[in-house]
């Protein structure tokens, strides 16, 4: 793959403030959220009915509170930002390497198979998406997979146009005619020469599907339907905190916060990027 | 009495279309083996749509193509693969036919996976360094991008990629016409010494009579799709039959012309 | 061989004022830190009524040394010299004012007449704007105007075109409307950047001879540029060399063409197309690589692939140097005439 398109595009980036910033956020989100066990011993779990509804403080064993029911708000956050990173980041990468076959493959093959893919993606699209988790939670029960393939069937689709649109356009330059007529077989050109062409743009969407993502998980947790009790998520916590608004706003102050910076941050990142990789492409 | 000679390509009554007119049609014609047929005309004439039929990049409305026997518009997508090994092509654009994204090296090897998948990667490495320096670059050019070169430069890495398996049968679709005049040389007669090294047959198409001069055995002029003139060089350029043939040899204008009268000519030289 | 520096192309000390006056024009970009010189230092005149050809291969910098003169680069372009039109000094204008000379007095016909012309616009109001906007005539008298300027131009059916869009049009008609648009206000000088390049052969000889026929009607000035030699031979009366970005020969047509006196003019003729010369097996060229404005100069820039080349050449470089009246050249071992 282009050493220079990666080098270029990583000096622009370096010199884009908003874009280190951005990263210099995610990272130290990152590194609280998976340092967070060690620094606090206190559990996910443990009820403490001594402090219950406690307001925030660093005096006392519970730095963020405690929600209703006496947990520790601080551990609570930071599980919640580990459960939504990890299905933005896992989901994500399905939904990006699905997204990238499927697009791919219609936009370079054309004709009927494109045609009939575009199709389903249409008809996917169309589905309601709660109906369709709700469907399937009924039948697969209420745990982690439904919820990840949940997020997964939603994210792929947006992707798979996406690849589509990047394959068309570079689907008639000389180069993949140049690829056909040295004999490649349609796998080979898909594979070693639409795939690392389009790869650029793809990677700034994928940065910008991720927060969507992570909304889209905190959405179903918010409804209930996500990730369940006892484990928190960003969306669960965030759902619980809604409801204490009044009497404990410090429920929903941290896991919103953490949301927030992680959604502006990795936006402002996609900015960055699709603006270092948007650049004449050398030759 | 001699056998005709078994022709290596035989096209007979091709037509392509495009956009409802025929951008192609009933075009007929036969290469020998290591015959350079030169193909002249210009825009919209349907030269490079013949070269990319011929190929089957494009879909061929009517008409055979016959390639050692096989009729690549009708095999199957495996035969034609397996064929285009005997059948490369040249682009114009040199830069345009290169994957931005690959090295040369890596550019230069997709024949050999396609074709010698088994080949060690010392052999393979070896075979690239040699195809390099054949086409007059350094082996160190296998790291390195294809911006990275001058058009020149592209243009025989192009070459080199098309020649890795030795084909029977090189199409060159306008293969000199972006370079500057005095790079076309260069690239010119390395496909005049490629040619007759391997006894390689080319079909060679260019807008630029004086060009397929250099390089041809026979000539076609093509026009509106169709062919109108065809004879030996000697013949087309000492008695053009056709009146767009005659006009396109009148069109080329040589400075020299402007100094002396037809028939002489000026002869420069740098000893002097 | 007089010792004397001269700008390029200086007509007899007893002609009028030249049109259009280039002195020491540099023009440079700045790209990730390197620096690439299009231009390095350029001097040429252009007397009233003559016709000047440049003859350049890329990286010359012949269309750069234009654009820069009429305004049209990009911004992070450092220009440097003067450019003189009908003494008035171009370089540094205001935008109000280049726009003023630029298309009526001073105009311009670029390679792609495709990409000149408004996609979306009709010809006749294309070719009519042009005296609206310089001229401020009246939108009845510019149609009639622009009727005669396609008539002028030999375009047929002229009436019908005026309502046509470019697309409609072949290559060539649509550069004989833009060498219309570019004489509609009748400027004194008409600066045509390889103006044929995009169209057919048998295209070329019409366009050409109709750049001919207009400057016998109107004896206005114009600068031709091409890459092509036989382009410029069959127009031009004089003709400048350019190579990496300077001016390596200048000379009058007939005896550039006999006898030219720089290695890279001579080899640019015999590698010029030709039907007349006797076949030869190799078709000639040049050596080495065309010039890379991003290199430092280092003595003569031809000295890579040059046939005559000296230590001398690799160290320092050749200043242009009058040989007789009407004649330059920039090289330590100039051609024997």
């Amino acid at each position: 793959m282009s050493a220079t398109l990666w080098r270029g595009a990583a000096a622009r980036v370096r010199a884009n403030s908003a874009a280190l910033a951005a990263i210099g956020v995610l990272a130290i989100l990152v590194a609280l959220a998976l340092a967070a066990p060690a620094l606090n011993p206190n559990s996910v779990e443990t009820l403490d009915w001594s402090r219950v509804a406690y307001a925030p403080g660093l005096s006392h064993a519970h730095w963020f509170g405690t929600d209703r029911l006496g947990r520790d708000l601080f551990v609570r956050t930071f599980e919640g930002a580990r459960t939504s990173m990890a299905v933005g980041l896992v989901a994500g990468a399905v939904s990006l390497s699905l997204g990238l076959g499927f697009g791919a493959v219609a936009g370079y093959l054309g004709g009927r198979t494109d045609y009939l893919m575009m199709r389903v993606i249409e008809i996917l699209s169309g589905l309601p998406l709660v109906f369709f988790v709700i469907f399937l939670t009924v039948i697969f029960g209420r745990n982690g997979y439904v919820l990840y393939a949940s997020v997964v069937a939603v994210g792929w689709l947006a992707m798979a146009r996406i690849v589509r649109g990047q394959t068309l356009s570079i689907r008639r330059r000389e180069f993949i005619e140049a690829a056909v007529a040295g004999g490649a077989g349609s796998v080979r050109v898909i594979w070693k020469h639409v795939v690392p062409n389009v790869l650029g743009p793809v990677a700034v969407y994928a940065t910008l599907m991720v927060p969507q993502i992570i909304l889209f998980e905190s959405f179903l947790s918010f409804l209930g339907l996500g990730t369940q009790e006892p484990h928190a998520s960003l969306g669960t916590l965030i759902a619980e905190g809604a409801g204490e608004m009044e009497a404990a706003p410090w429920i929903l102050l941290a896991p919103g916060i953490f949301l927030a910076l992680l959604l502006v941050s990795l936006n402002v990142l996609g900015d960055g990027l699709r603006d270092a990789f948007d650049v004449r492409e050398p030759g | 009495m001699t056998q005709p000679r078994q022709s290596l390509l035989e096209v007979r009554g091709l037509r392509v279309e495009f956009e409802g007119r025929a951008a192609v049609d009933d075009v007929s014609f036969d290469i020998a083996p290591g015959e350079v047929l030169g193909l002249v005309g210009e825009s919209g004439s349907g030269k490079s749509t013949l070269a990319r039929a011929l190929l089957r990049l494009v879909p061929a409305a009517r008409g055979t193509v016959s390639f050692r026997g096989t009729d690549l518009l009708r095999c199957t997508g495996r035969v034609l693969r397996r064929r285009r090994r005997d059948l490369q092509i040249v682009f114009q654009d040199p830069l345009a036919s290169l994957d931005p994204r690959m090295t040369v090296g890596e550019i230069l090897a997709e024949p050999l996976a396609i074709f010698e998948p088994a080949l060690g990667k010392r052999e393979r490495r070896a075979r690239i360094a040699a195809m390099l320096e054949r086409v007059g670059l350094a082996p160190q050019a296998a790291t390195r991008y294809p911006h990275e070169f001058s058009g020149g430069q592209c243009q025989r890495i192009g070459i080199a990629r098309a020649m890795m398996q030795s084909p029977e049968l090189l199409v060159c679709d306008e293969p000199v016409s972006s370079l500057d005049v005095s790079i076309q040389g260069q690239i010119v007669n390395l496909l005049s010494d490629l040619q007759r090294e391997l006894g390689t047959a080319m079909l060679f198409i260019s807008h630029n009579l004086a060009v397929v001069r250099h390089l041809s055995q026979r000539v076609m002029v093509m026009y509106a799709g169709r062919i109108v003139e065809t004879a030996t060089r000697e013949e087309l350029f000492a008695a053009p039959v056709h009146p767009y043939t005659r006009a396109l040899l009148a069109a080329v204008l040589d400075p020299a012309a402007a100094v002396c009268p037809p028939g002489e000519s000026v002869v420069y030289s740098c000893e002097r | 061989m007089s010792a004397m520096p001269a700008a390029a192309g200086s007509a007899s000390p007893a002609s009028a004022a030249p049109i259009l006056s280039i002195d020491a024009l540099e023009v440079r970009y700045e790209l990730d830190g390197a620096v690439i010189a299009a231009v390095r230092g350029v001097s040429l005149q252009v007397a009233a009524g003559e016709c000047l050809g440049i003859v350049g291969e890329s990286g010359s910098g012949k269309s750069q040394m234009v654009l820069a003169s009429l305004g049209l680069l990009a911004r992070n372009a450092t220009i440097e010299g003067s450019v003189g039109f009908e003494g008035r000094e171009l370089l540094g204008l205001p935008a109000s004012a280049l726009n003023r000379i630029r298309g009526s007095k001073l105009s311009m016909v670029f390679q792609d007449p495709m990409s000149s012309l408004t996609p979306h616009v009709r010809i006749g109001v294309q070719l009519g704007e042009v005296l609206v906007h310089h001229a401020g005539a009246s939108w009845s008298a510019a149609e009639r105007a622009a009727l005669d300027m396609l008539e002028r131009v030999r375009v047929p059916d002229a009436r019908r075109r005026l309502r046509q869009y470019p697309h409609e049009l072949s290559g060539g008609m649509r550069q004989r409307v833009m060498i219309g648009m570019s004489l509609m206000c009748e400027p004194k000088l008409v600066i045509a950047d390889e103006p044929t390049s995009a169209l057919d052969v048998t295209v070329q000889a019409q366009i050409l001879a109709l750049l001919r026929e207009v400057r016998a009607q109107s004896g206005m000035s114009v600068v031709l540029i091409s890459h092509d030699l036989g382009v410029v031979a069959g127009l031009a009366e004089r003709i400048v060399v350019m190579y990496a970005g300077r001016v390596v020969e200048s000379a009058p047509t007939m005896e550039l063409l006999r006898a030219p006196r720089h290695p890279y003019t001579s080899l640019l003729m015999q590698c010029a197309p030709s039907l007349q010369r006797e076949r030869l097996d190799r078709m000639p060229f040049i050596q080495g690589l065309p010039p890379n404005p991003a290199e430092r100069e280092i003595g003569c820039a031809f000295a890579p692939r040059c046939p005559r080349v000296t230590d001398r050449c690799r160290d320092e470089r050749p200043a242009l140097l009058l040989i007789d009246a009407v004649a330059q050249v920039a090289c330590h071992h100039p051609l024997a005439p």
